[in-house]
C-alpha cells in the first residue's frame, strides 16, 4: 500500500500548513522554560490565529491593492515552498518545477511584497522597517545561495529531491564544505527568519523592530495570514537545514510504513533544531543594526569557505 | 581503510586551520587573538600527528608534540604575561573594514588554490591537497601582518605566517629534517624573547603598541 506522488505533496501541504503554528508555540515555550517563564503552551499560535481570524480589518484610507493583495500573496508563496522543499518524501512531482535558486526566489518575493506593504501606507516605521528589512537581505541572500550551492556542489545537482537523495543515501564521509556551509547556513537562518542576533520577533520597541515594523498597519484576517506565513516560514527554513544537511531517514517513495518512519525523524529533528535554536537565542544579545553586515559578511565568507574547501580539499 | 580516514580527517584540519587564519584577521580583541593563535597551533599538532601516523613517519610525532608545545602553551602563555603586564588585555583594536578584509582573504585563498595546482598534479603524498590551505595560512598571516597597526596583532600574523609554512612543510614533503625542525623552534623561541622586549621598549617610548606612532621617528623638515 503506498501514496500517489500528489496525494504526497497534498500531505506535505497539510503537514506544513498543521504543524506550523505548533512548531511556532514549541519554540515560544522552549524560551519561556529557559528564561523561568511560563509558557502559554504550545497551542497558543492556533489560538492567536483564530482570534485574528474573527476580527474585523482597520485598514488605511490611502491604503492601494499592494496593501491588500500582499497576505495573500506571502500565504500563497510561502504555501507553495512546501511542495518544493521534502519534509517526509522525496517522491515529490512539483520539486521539478522548482530547485533550490527558485525557492530561494520565492522568498525573495515574499520579502519583495512584504516591503511594498510596509512603505505602502506611508507610515514612518514601515519605511523604516522595509529600509533595514532589505539592507538585510541583500547581504544575506548571497549568503545563503553560497550554502546551498555547497551542498549542490556535493550532491551534483540544483534540485532538492535529488539533492536529498543522493545526501540521504551516500556512505559517511567528513566533509569540511558541508560543515561551514552548515555554519553559515544557520546564521543566515536566524537573520531570515528575524531571529534574536539580527531582529526580535517579540519586541514592539520602535528602534529596534525590523520585521514587525512593516507590519504594523495590519489588522484582523491579514494579520493572521501574515503570522501564519512567518511561522511556516520558520518551520520552512529548519525543513530546508534539515533536507539539506541531515536529510537520513526521509522516505523515497510513498509506503506508509516508511512514511510514518519518516514523519516521526522530521519531527524529532525538528525539536532538537528548536532547541539548537533556543540556546543559540537566549546565549546571544541583540546585534546594533550597524554590526550586522559584519555578522552577514561572516556568513558569507563561512559559505564561500565551504565552497573553497570543496574544491581545494574533496 | 584507516588510510582513507586519516586523509578526511587531515583535510578536516586543514580547514579548520583555514578558518582560525580568517578568525585573526576578523578579531579585535586583543586576548580574542591570542586564543585563536593557540587554537591554530592546536589544530596543526594534531594534523601533524594524523600525517605522522597515517604516513608512518614517526619522526613528525616529535614535531607534533613540539609544535603542542611551543605553539599551544609557551608562547601564547609568553603573549597573555606580555598582555597583563602592558595593561593592553581589555584593548580592542580599531579596525575598519574587516568585510573587505575577508573578501581579500577569499581572494587569497583562491590564487593559493590557482598557485599550487601544478604541484597537486604531480605529487602522489596523501597531504598533497592541504598544501593550497598552508600556502593560504601563510598569506592570510601576511594579510593581518598588513592591516593591522597594533604591535601585539602584527607578531601574531607573523608567528601565524610560521604555522603556515609548518603546515606546507609537512604537507609537501612528510616535513623537513629534524634538524632544520629544532633549530626553527629555537628561533621562535628567541624571537619570543626578542619580540617581548621590543613591546616594551615600544610601550615606554610612545605609550602605546600602536605602530602608526612610529611615524614620529621620521625626521620632518
Amino acid at each position: 500500500m503506498s501514496l500517489h506522488p500528489f496525494a504526497i505533496e497534498l500531505l506535505q501541504f497539510a503537514l506544513l500548513l498543521g504543524l506550523a503554528p505548533a512548531f511556532a508555540g514549541w519554540v515560544k515555550a522552549l524560551k519561556c522554560g529557559l528564561q523561568g517563564r511560563n509558557s502559554p503552551g504550545i497551542l497558543q499560535p492556533y489560538r492567536d490565529i483564530r482570534r485574528l481570524f474573527g476580527k474585523d480589518i482597520v485598514l488605511a484610507e490611502n491604503a492601494s491593492w499592494i496593501f491588500r493583495f500582499t497576505p495573500y500573496l506571502i500565504f500563497g508563496v510561502t504555501t507553495v515552498a512546501a511542495g518544493i522543499i521534502p519534509l517526509v518524501s522525496t517522491d515529490l512531482p512539483f520539486s521539478a518545477t522548482a530547485d533550490v535558486i527558485a525557492l530561494v526566489m520565492l522568498f525573495g518575493i515574499v520579502r519583495f511584497f512584504t516591503a511594498l506593504a510596509g512603505m505602502d501606507i506611508g507610515t514612518a516605521f514601515g519605511g523604516m522597517g522595509s529600509s533595514r528589512e532589505m539592507m538585510i537581505s541583500s547581504l544575506a541572500e548571497p549568503a545563503m545561495l553560497m550554502a546551498v550551492f555547497t551542498v549542490s556542489l556535493a550532491s551534483n545537482s540544483s534540485s532538492l529531491t535529488h539533492m536529498v537523495s543522493v545526501m540521504g543515501h551516500s556512505e559517511f564521509v567528513i566533509r569540511p564544505s558541508l560543515a561551514f556551509a552548515l555554519a553559515a547556513y544557520i546564521m543566515i537562518a536566524l537573520a531570515e527568519t528575524g531571529r534574536i542576533p539580527v531582529d526580535n520577533p517579540a519586541t514592539h520597541l520602535e528602534l529596534t523592530m525590523i520585521h514587525e515594523a512593516m507590519l504594523l498597519e495590519y489588522s484582523g484576517r491579514h494579520l493572521a495570514l501574515i503570522e501564519w506565513a512567518g511561522m511556516m516560514k520558520l518551520m520552512l527554513f529548519f525543513a530546508l537545514g534539515i533536507a539539506s544537511f541531515t536529510p537520513w531517514g526521509i522516505a523515497v517513495n510513498g509506503d506508509f510504513a516508511s512514511l510514518i518512519l519518516a514523519f516521526g525523524w522530521l519531527l524529532l529533528k525538528l525539536t532538537a533544531g528548536a532547541v539548537l535554536m533556543v540556546l543559540i537565542e537566549t546565549g546571544l544579545a541583540k546585534m546594533r543594526i550597524f554590526r550586522l553586515p559584519e555578522y552577514l559578511g561572516s556568513a558569507f565568507l563561512l559559505a564561500t569557505l565551504g565552497m573553497i574547501a570543496f574544491f581545494i580539499l574533496e | 581503510m584507516t588510510h582513507t580516514i586519516a586523509t578526511q580527517l587531515n583535510s578536516l584540519l586543514a580547514a579548520l586551520i583555514l578558518l582560525t587564519a580568517f578568525a585573526l584577521l576578523a578579531q579585535r580583541k586583543i586576548l580574542g587573538i591570542v586564543h585563536i593563535f593557540a587554537w591554530q597551533g592546536f589544530f596543526l599538532a594534531l594534523s601533524t600527528a594524523v600525517i605522522g601516523f597515517a604516513s608512518g613517519e614517526h619522526h613528525l610525532y616529535i614535531s607534533s608534540l613540539m609544535t603542542l608545545g611551543m605553539k599551544v602553551i609557551l608562547l601564547p602563555y609568553i603573549l597573555y604575561k606580555l598582555v597583563h603586564k602592558l595593561k593592553i588585555h581589555r584593548d580592542i583594536e580599531a579596525v575598519v573594514n574587516i568585510p573587505t578584509t575577508m573578501l581579500m582573504g577569499i581572494v587569497l585563498v583562491v590564487f593559493s588554490y590557482h598557485l599550487t595546482s601544478p604541484i597537486r598534479e604531480l605529487s602522489t603524498l596523501m597531504t598533497r591537497s592541504t598544501l593550497a590551505v598552508a600556502l593560504a595560512t601563510v598569506m592570510l598571516g601576511l594579510l593581518t601582518m598588513v592591516t593591522r597597526r597594533h604591535a601585539v596583532t602584527q607578531i601574531l600574523g607573523f608567528l601565524a605566517m610560521e604555522n603556515g609554512l609548518f603546515f606546507a612543510a609537512t604537507s609537501a614533503t612528510y616535513g623537513m629534517p629534524m634538524v632544520v625542525e629544532l633549530g626553527v623552534a629555537l628561533d621562535l623561541l628567541i624571537a619570543a624573547f626578542i619580540f617581548g622586549i621590543f613591546f616594551f621598549q615600544i610601550n615606554t617610548t610612545f605609550e602605546s603598541l600602536d605602530v602608526e606612532q612610529m611615524a614620529k621617528l621620521k625626521e620632518t623638515d
